[in-house]
């Protein structure tokens, strides 16, 4: 099963979009109320570092499946993509409490422990993919 | 869209029944302000019952809220947060200090009368 939906960030709306999305996608597969709001929370962190960093983007989210120990394990992968300014540091935008827009700083760590994979690719000048996983229990 | 404060007695009340977006809670901000200075109101419940998700923007507005509420001598009691909201802040590691919270409207408005007792 593959289903695929994205969210064109460019505005505010977008991630608003963006994260309602995710939530009826997160609700569909399974996941119960609290990592609802894990994923719905992660998504609009990342949609909202779209929008500030890069102005547009986009964030895609599916259902992915993966055999472990012969157990099917259900989740949501969570792609956002921009053709922004990429990051210099990628090590510090990970601290807690580092920010460049006047925020909280809890974005892309806040991130990290809300999701259970968290992986980041970005280049200068050419944009910043970060992809997030979360499987269901 | 915008969020409608209500006025009791010397408080005034908040309850956020829609999806937080940037505009939305910057507008909020901005018009609680303006009614406290307006009003002369001592106190404010801001009840946050049917928001599902606090992202770290939302967070910083609501505690920047807060802050500036208490410049102009106001407290503010937040309520109603969700479990699962309660659970996110905390994994994103995001902490309200020092911002009183109650489970319900109920117990918000005694925990102001405490407030301001103090």
């Amino acid at each position: 099963m593959s289903v695929q939906s994205c969210v064109e960030v460019n505005s505010e709306w977008g991630i608003v979009a963006a994260r309602q999305e995710g939530r009826s996608l997160a609700k569909d597969i399974g996941f119960g109320n609290v990592d609802q709001a894990r994923i719905t929370t992660a998504i609009s962190e990342l949609a909202r570092n779209i929008y500030l960093y890069a102005n547009q983007g986009k964030v895609c989210m599916e259902v992915v499946e993966l055999f472990d120990k012969h157990k099917l394990k259900r989740g949501i992968k969570v792609v956002a993509a921009d053709q922004g300014p990429g990051i210099t540091d990628v090590r510090q935008v990970m601290e807690d409490g580092f920010t460049t827009s006047g925020g909280l700083g809890a974005g892309l760590p806040g991130v990290k422990r809300l999701m259970d994979e968290f992986s980041i690719d970005s280049k200068e000048n050419e944009g910043t993919t970060i992809t997030v996983v979360k499987w269901l229990r | 869209m915008r969020i409608p404060i209500l006025k009791l007695y010397d408080y005034l009340l908040i309850s956020i029944q829609v999806e937080l977006d940037d505009q939305t809670a910057l507008r909020f901000q901005e018009d609680l302000l303006n009614k406290i200075h307006q009003e002369g109101s001592s106190g404010v419940v801001i009840d946050l019952t049917s928001v599902e998700v606090i992202d770290s923007f939302i967070a910083k507005v609501l505690g920047d809220v807060i802050a500036m509420s208490n410049l102009l001598g106001a407290k503010v009691v937040l309520t109603g947060i969700q479990p699962a909201v309660a659970i996110t802040l905390v994994d994103m590691g995001v902490k309200l200090k020092g911002v009183p919270t109650a489970l319900d409207l109920e117990q918000g408005l005694e925990k102001l009368q405490q407030e301001l007792e103090r």
